[in-house]
């Protein structure tokens, strides 16, 4: 299946067994990851990170990724300071980091950038998110989250709440679900539900969809409840935000009846979409999987740069 | 046989004939082709619903002095399938072919996501993967936007 040298665009450049694989190489990496072990597998290797738009968690997490496998980054943390700023095509400014390092993260705000990217460099390109376009190591760690919990991706009824719309995390995790046979269940407000395409996108590789806008009904029978933040500038109105936002909010009330092994997921930052209050019962699944951002990036890295984990 | 009716309007000494496009397309198919593509000193000439014993009613598109690239002539299959080139040299058909759907479509439509890479200041062009055949559904292969309402722009 050979990772060596590939390119991370799009979730959907992987095939089942691939995404297994790299989950099963993340599980590896946990101990590696929460410092128990160490590893120089990485030792002498760079990559190098080009944050074209600002992502403090994403950045981090492959910093950390990196230096547990003993490797090192070099860093564009402010777009402000960057060459593109001149007027140098991204083409260019790729063409040149790529020769700095061994592989190179690319975050930017225009959809399919890092496919040009990868275009441009002769070493591998991850997709570290594209404007509303793809963050596929978002979805894998999602999918490694989600795993861990039950032991499978497939069978579950996971839904899908908040904004669906431009929620860019949700398209890709509906794809990779829909590939292992899990069902998609849609809860979204009236204004941001999943857009048409994607929907018909997720039929015709054969998904189970459904839309039920009760989220109380949504909650009964679910197995994970992915949330998602509804931003206030997709509102006009203040109140009708305050609204919407309020009936999408999960707390210990709306749980009450859930089943016991439902797990709660976000990518977080959270605005006020899962309380605080359910952090400290079993239900809390996204701190966990904000921790599962860093062994998936390594599994990923060692993949990409040397063809196996250590 | 070349219908005589037909030739009366506009017979040319080279170019090409686009004919069979469907009722009403022919304009479409022009920008495809792309009017800057075409020689200035060039009559273009387009006939509307024209009676056609194919195809019940049809456009025909006849470009003077230019032979309509493989590119362009399958792109033209995005929007009137049952288009027919000929290539005229001399006042003769030379080359005749039907328009066929290739899988990527490079360089001829917009991607319609103005927030898209393929639409800013790079030194690309356009990229789309045919998803599906009938109808037409694309895919940019930059921001995977599915599109299936083209607006060919000259490439
Ligand atoms: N010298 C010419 N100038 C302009 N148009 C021409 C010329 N020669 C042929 N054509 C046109 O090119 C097309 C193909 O010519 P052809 O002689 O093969 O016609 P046909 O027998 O009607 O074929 P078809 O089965 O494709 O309709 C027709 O639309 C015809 O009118
Ligand atoms: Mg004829
Ligand atoms: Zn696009």
């Amino acid at each position: 299946m050979g990772f060596k040298g590939r390119d991370v665009i799009s979730i959907r450049d992987f095939s089942r067994e691939e995404i297994e694989e790299i989950l099963r190489a993340s599980r590896r990496m946990i101990p590696l990851a929460e410092g128990k072990k160490t590893s120089h597998a990485l030792d002498g290797k760079i990559l190098t990170l080009a944050f074209l738009e600002p992502s403090t968690r994403t950045r981090l997490s492959f910093e950390a990724a990196m230096a547990r496998l003993g490797g090192s980054c070099v860093t564009i943390a402010d777009p402000a300071v960057s060459s593109l700023r001149k007027g140098e095509t991204l083409h260019d400014t790729i063409r040149v980091l790529s020769s700095y390092g061994d592989a190179i993260v690319l975050r930017h705000p225009n959809e399919g950038a890092a496919r040009l990217a990868a275009q441009a460099s002769a070493k591998p390109v991850i997709n570290g998110g594209d404007g509303a376009g793809q963050h596929p190591t978002q979805t894998l760690l999602d999918l490694a989250t989600i795993e861990e919990a039950f032991g499978t991706l497939s069978g579950l009824r996971v839904v899908l709440v908040g904004d669906l719309k431009y929620g860019r995390t949700v398209h890709s995790l509906a794809h990779a679900l829909a590939i292992f046979g899990s069902e998609i269940v849609l809860c979204a407000p009236p204004t941001l539900g999943l857009p048409a395409e994607v929907r018909e996108h997720l039929e015709t590789i054969g998904a189970k969809v459904t839309v039920e806008d009760e989220l109380s009904r949504a909650v009964r029978d679910a197995d994970v409840l992915y949330v998602t933040r509804i931003q206030r500038e997709r509102f006009g109105d203040e109140r009708e935000f305050a609204k919407v936002s309020g009936s999408y909010r999960i707390d210990r009330a709306l749980l009450a009846n859930a089943k016991p092994k439902l797990a709660v997921l976000h990518p977080l930052p959270r605005t006020g979409e899962v309380a605080p209050e359910l952090d400290d019962t079993p239900h809390a699944a996204y701190f966990r999987q904000a921790f599962l951002g860093v062994p998936v990036r390594m599994a990923l890295l060692a993949l990409l740069l040397t063809g196996k984990v250590p | 046989m070349t219908a005589a009716r037909e030739l009366k309007i506009t017979p040319i000494k080279n170019g090409t004939v686009i004919d069979h496009i469907g009722n009403g397309l022919a304009l479409e198919v022009l920008r495809i082709i792309g009017i800057d593509e075409i020689d200035k000193d060039s009559t273009v000439s387009v006939a509307l619903h024209v009676r056609s014993q194919k195809i019940g009613w049809k456009d025909i598109v006849k470009v003077e002095n230019m032979e309509l690239s493989p590119r362009k002539a399958n792109a033209i299959a995005l929007i009137a399938p049952t288009a027919t080139i000929s290539i005229i040299r001399d006042f003769r058909v030379r080359e005749k072919r039907a328009v066929d759907l290739p899988d990527r479509i490079v360089g001829i439509l917009k991607c319609p996501n103005p927030s898209c890479i393929s639409n800013q200041r790079e030194p690309v062009e356009s990229e789309f993967d045919v998803v599906r055949r009938r109808p037409v559904v694309l895919r940019c292969i930059y921001c995977e936007r599915l599109v299936d309402d083209f607006h060919p722009h000259a490439a």
